[in-house]
């Protein structure tokens, strides 16, 4: 167990290697280059930012994950339960998965104001609504493909065995989605985030990270909005893994390519 | 004697008109090894399906233990293995031998010990933890045996099961198969494109010609059993396969076999 966690720390070096490398370049370039604080301020800069603000920020990143988690819940169990009905009835999937295709493809995002306009821009629910349709589509696609990917043949070995349809349901379409649903998580995680933050630019609670960094940046502000982005960032980061870590536990019986952050 | 298998006139027309299958009449008898072989689009996979229940004749029926084929399917009376192994991924082995016992209800105990003996028979224990990915085509399709066996099913139905194998492994899963055939005492119907194979494992072969598929010839197999390395270089042995490849040719259009 011990080599094993050696190991991992062995493969994690070298991006380590390189953030170091990063931040110190970019500390010293600022200073070389006395670049101007608006266009990039100084790493330093940004740590002092978040130290002097950190009850702020983390009560803001907090409001705004919780806008993106409550909207992936709502999208993911949307997307779900829809994919299952689809995946069903063949005619409900002729009918709907043009659709869900096209918009998986457009930038919803452009609709952010306008779920601002359907709910109170300043409470949640409306960032929760444009996470939530961000969130929908690629889940949604996903699992149908998912559900639909069962070899025939395994569909065949379930009918010699003479089971129902919920049966071949729960042991072969579950297990086969899983993977794709998964895959779709992941990208709905970071949708979620976006979705929320971007909906805060078109107008949201100052408690939130988005009116926060609109804020902050057009009052000159500039260490704290990189602050602002820097906990957006862990959050963002922390959802991903969480998402990830969950696959893990859900498929451990898939062979695994050891690569980090996939 | 009462055939296992009894096929009456059956037809099979797909939609838009393809006749897979014309006129078949065929009984297998208990501890049969029966194997159907002709050209790609002969119907012998098909015809392997309506013995199974996984697909209608269009006319015609077929008894199975003096049964309807329907009702052979709902008692389990089927084990079926095919070209890919078809395992579930997310399944060990030990739980993929399983699965047919778990969805015939049989309580965790016996479920064990019948899996123990199995993965005994297909020479795969110590593998019980393992997932299907772990393991080589040959082991997997071994695996798939176990499953089919796992049950007792009145009937193995076998399509073109060693197909994807190399030729190597491909004959030392012929004489495992006859091994487990013999131990088991169960009736087979084993799809094949090899003749060498047909052959080796059969005590029938059913030769079948395409457009429309119909039996051509059914050649019984004479050659001594138990059957080993020394079969494959029985004159006999070569006659019998002289004697299916010319049927294959009489058969239809040149399409032939490896």
């Amino acid at each position: 167990m011990t080599t094993r966690l050696g190991r991992r720390t062995l493969d994690w070096l070298p991006a380590l290697v390189v953030l170091v490398a990063i931040i110190g370049l970019w500390e010293g370039l600022v200073k070389a280059l006395h670049v101007q604080r608006f266009l990039l301020p100084a790493p330093d800069a940004i740590w002092s930012a978040f130290r002097d603000n950190q009850s702020l920020l983390w009560h803001a990143g907090l409001w705004t994950f919780e806008e993106a988690l409550g909207g992936f819940a709502i999208g993911c169990v949307a997307g779900i339960v829809l994919a299952v009905l689809v995946a069903r009835w063949d005619l409900l999937g002729h009918a709907l998965m043009p659709y869900a295709v096209a918009a998986n493809a457009v930038p919803i995002i452009a609709f952010a104001p306008i779920t601002n306009a359907w709910f109170n821009p300043l409470d949640k629910s409306s960032k929760m609504a444009i996470a939530a349709v961000l969130c929908f589509f690629p889940v949604f696609v996903n699992v149908v493909r998912g559900l639909r990917s069962v070899k025939p043949q395994q569909l065949e070995l379930m009918r010699s065995y003479a089971v129902g349809e919920l049966a071949v349901f729960r042991l072969v379409r579950v297990p086969t989605a899983l993977p794709f649903l998964f895959t779709a998580l992941r990208v709905a995680s970071v949708l979620a985030m976006i979705g929320a933050i971007v909906g805060e630019y078109y107008g949201g609670s100052l408690d939130s990270l988005g009116a926060n960094i609109l804020q902050d940046a057009s009052l000159f502000q500039f260490e704290r909005a990189w602050a602002e982005i820097v906990i957006a960032c862990i959050f963002g980061i922390g959802f991903y893994l969480a998402v990830g870590a969950a696959e893990r536990l859900a498929t451990r019986w898939q062979p695994r390519m050891e690569t980090a952050g996939s | 004697m009462n055939a296992v298998v009894d096929i009456a006139g059956v037809s099979k027309e797909f939609k838009g008109g393809t006749v897979a299958l014309q006129d078949i009449d065929l009984q297998i008898e208990q501890g049969e090894f029966v194997s159907l072989i002709g050209p790609s689009g002969c119907g012998k996979s098909t015809l392997l399906r309506v013995i199974g229940d996984l697909i209608d004749p269009s006319r015609g029926t077929v008894t199975v233990n003096g049964k309807s084929a329907r009702q052979a399917r709902h008692d389990h009376d089927y084990g079926i293995v095919f070209q890919d192994a078809v395992l579930y991924n997310w399944r060990s082995v030990a739980k993929n031998v399983a699965l047919p016992l778990e969805l015939a209800g049989w309580s965790r105990e016996r479920r064990q010990k019948r899996v123990a003996e199995m993965l005994d028979l297909v020479e795969l224990r110590g593998f019980e933890d393992h997932h299907p990915w772990q393991l080589s085509g040959g082991m997997q399709q071994r695996v798939a045996i176990a499953r089919a066996l796992s049950f007792e099913p009145a009937l193995l139905l076998m399509d073109e099961p060693f197909g994807a194998l190399d030729e190597m492994t491909r004959e030392r899963m012929n004489a495992e198969l006859l091994g487990i055939w013999e131990q088991s005492g169960s009736t087979v119907v084993f799809v094949t494109h090899s003749i060498a194979e047909a052959v080796f494992l059969s005590t029938r072969i059913v030769v079948m010609s395409a457009r429309p598929g119909r039996i051509s010839r059914v050649i019984p197999v004479d050659l001594p059993q138990p059957r080993g390395t020394a079969t494959r270089e029985d004159p006999r042995f070569f006659e019998l396969a002289t004697e299916v490849r010319e049927a294959l040719h009489l058969g239809g259009p040149l399409e032939v076999p490896a």
